[in-house]
């Protein structure tokens, strides 16, 4: 099925470049949702079975590709409204659909793949696929910020290969060298711990450009703030996700090594040092699109924090990923809306919302909500447990920094959301605001009410799914 | 013979380090692509025609015809001065490409594995560190883009020296990840060339917070 998957999306692919008619392109793009579910539906039914030998539909690679198939809906839909409301040309919005098909495939696969080196080739190919969506503009700071994005994933996605020729030294003791996740796991043992230990920094520095943790992170906020609001939601959301995988599909085998508190104390460092430059970024940033960016640091350092405490931190970390993709690619597709709205990025030049678009106002004032982690957001529940996982690991301490930084964030994003909410900007002519469509904010309300209710309420299937990507972690 | 071949690429780098001209850049470049292929094809140790040919693609063709033509046709088309302009003075390179040496040997004197052939270990991460190097203290952009090709050549080394063991698959991974990247930064690089009129990485400095 997968293979039908990837050249059913290399054929809507070539159609979408061959034919520049706006219907054709978007009923293309429909149909690509379409295929992108039927698999969906598909990978559900077939839980833990391997296809075309490097792809496995195992239970974390199913609930992310539930994830992204859920976020593509909105992601087009909104790709609509964006390429209409810009009067594109036929070509930009051909290569527009195209990349963002690209992007869409190459992410899924990536979270199936079984195969380490499967992994790396379709996160590279993410990274092709997003430049050309950060270039979509085609001025200057487009430029820039694709140029910056490009040279610094292929350098990292370079960093990943070293690591996996490292792993492959490691394990050149213990027999055959095939390198799929199962194999590696059940040589895990066996392996060559100077090597694993190289092999494991390599591959998790090459994995945090996309994830966005220190060191690497620098790159996905420039593409986040130039990208196309849709394609930027699926930049800070899903494929963050992306780079969780890489990460932890690695943790895991490392985790069945005596290697895993070494690796633990890696992540933590990484994740700490993230939070803290979220926080500062937050409270210097004046660029909303580049604010909603630090935020995800943020989020993904927390997540990060909780793989490193173990226990409850696992489950509290997978749940985490899948809230942050609903409520951080909600707010980006809001941030259309206020683009629209104020025709600015600068915190400044922005203001008293609620007047201008009483819905949108909403959605961000309930994805700031959300986004903070304040109850009723499903994120809430996330976080408790990621410090209840670290209070249990005895990190006191480190717990403490973490509450003083997210307090100093949280006090950052609202500072900021709730003058765009309420305060009148300065100089803004109110004569020619645009009129939004309250339909269009819809599916921005429930992208977040799904984030509520799977953290309030989840349902057990949604539950158990996580706890079985989990059973391969020592316990 | 594979250890001369070896050295032979390490001193091409101390070469690059202290070199002025973009042109004698990419002329390295090709070298070190026809030294890799030379490498690679003595230490096969069975001659298998696809593998073969896979190598030769990825030596000959890409790192020291297809790469070095691109570059030079970028620079053409840009009018890039040809002065490589360094931040540091060539003697401090050739220092520091010294230092980089020296440590990458001392750093696999710590290693106790079978399994390794250390001088290509030392080979693999001194071109590494050096392409890091390369990009830290060069001004232009597409010398950056050269110290991506060198920090790729080393990764074919350290490829060599695991063995014959990596799959066809990640031959294949290495081959889009030199043509992916290349001609999307020689694009960009071409897009650059356009739009801001001199190609200095002190342009790319808008994009920030404050």
């Amino acid at each position: 099925m997968i293979l039908t998957y990837l050249i059913g999306a290399l054929i809507i692919a070539i159609g979408i470049s061959v034919n520049r008619n706006k219907w054709v392109n978007y009923s293309l793009a429909g149909i690509f949702l379409l295929l992108q579910w039927t698999f969906t539906i598909y990978a559900c039914f077939h839980l833990n079975e391997t296809d075309l030998g490097y792809f496995t539909y195992d239970s974390l690679g199913i609930l992310l590709l539930i994830t992204l198939s859920i976020i593509a809906i909105p992601a087009t839909i909104h790709s609509k409204i964006y390429v209409e409301n810009h009067h594109e040309s036929g070509a930009v919005r051909a290569i527009y659909f195209l990349s963002m098909v690209g992007l869409i495939t190459a992410i899924g696969a990536g979270y199936l793949a079984n195969h380490i080196a499967v992994t790396w080739i379709f996160t590279e190919i993410t990274t092709l696929s997003a430049s050309a969506l950060i270039y979509h503009h085609r001025n200057k700071l487009a430029l820039e910020g694709t140029w910056k994005y490009v040279f610094i994933c292929a350098i990292s996605i370079t960093f990943v290969f070293i690591g996996i020729l490292f792993l492959s030294l490691s394990i050149q003791q213990s027999g055959t060298g095939h390198m799929s996740y199962s194999s590696l796991l059940e040589r895990a043992p066996m392996m060559n711990p100077f090597w694993l230990r190289l092999a494991f920094l390599f591959i998790f520095t090459g994995y945090t450009v996309k994830l966005g943790l220190v060191p690497m992170f620098t790159a996905g906020v420039d593409a986040k703030d130039k990208a196309p609001a849709p394609a930027g939601a699926l930049l800070s959301s899903v494929l963050m996700n992306l780079g969780f995988v890489g990460v932890f599909r690695m943790y895991i085998i490392v985790a069945n090594t005596p290697l895993h508190h070494w690796a633990n104390l890696v992540i933590g460092i990484s994740a700490f040092l993230s939070l803290f430059v979220a926080t500062v970024y937050m409270i210097k940033v004046k660029n909303i699109k580049r604010m909603l960016a630090y935020s995800s640091i943020e989020h993904m350092g927390l997540v990060m924090l909780g793989v490193a405490a173990g226990g409850i931190g696992y489950y509290a970390a997978i749940l985490h990923i899948i809230l942050h993709a609903f409520v951080k690619s909600s707010l980006f597709f809001q941030f259309s809306q206020v683009y629209r709205v104020f025709q600015s990025k600068s915190i400044y030049q922005l203001g008293n919302y609620f007047k201008y678009n009483t819905t949108g106002a909403m959605v961000l004032l309930l994805g700031f909500i959300s986004a903070a982690a304040m109850p009723p957001s499903g994120l809430f529940v996330s976080e408790f447990l990621i410090f209840r996982s670290m209070f249990e690991a005895h990190q006191l301490v480190l717990l403490i920094a973490v509450l003083l930084l997210l307090t100093m964030i949280i006090w950052a994003f609202g500072k900021n959301i709730l003058k765009i909410l309420f305060i009148p900007p300065v100089g803004f002519n109110e004569n020619n605001v645009p009129r939004i469509s309250p339909w269009e904010s819809v599916t921005q309300f429930v992208l977040l009410a799904l984030a509520v209710y799977l953290g309030l309420n989840p349902p057990i299937e949604f539950v158990h799914l996580i706890e079985e990507s989990l059973i391969l972690l020592p316990h | 013979m594979i250890d001369v071949l070896l050295i032979t690429l390490l001193i091409t780098l101390f070469y690059m380090a202290i070199a002025n001209r973009l042109m004698t850049y990419i002329k390295v470049l090709a070298i070190q692509g026809v030294l890799l292929f030379v490498v690679a094809f003595v230490q096969l140790e069975e001659i298998n025609p696809l593998n073969l040919g896979f190598i030769l693609l990825e030596t000959i063709v890409v790192k020291a015809m297809v790469v070095p033509f691109f570059l030079v046709y970028i620079l053409r088309k840009n009018n890039i001065t040809r002065e490589a302009e360094p931040f540091v003075s060539n003697f401090f390179s050739l220092i520091i490409t010294t230092l980089i040496v020296v440590l990458t040997v001392l750093l696999s004197n710590t290693i106790q594995e079978a399994h390794l052939d250390k001088i290509f270990f030392i080979v693999a991460m001194s071109t590494l560190f050096f392409g890091l190097y390369l990009i830290a203290t060069r001004r232009k952009i597409i010398t950056h883009v050269m110290g991506y090709l060198v920090i790729e050549n080393g990764i074919f080394v350290l490829s060599l020296a695991v063995g014959n063991e990596m799959p066809m698959l990640v031959n294949l991974g290495i081959m889009l990840d030199i043509f992916a990247s290349v001609l999307i930064l020689g694009i960009f690089l071409n897009k650059i060339g356009d739009v801001f009129k001199d190609v200095d990485v002190q342009q790319l400095n808008s994009l920030k917070d404050v």
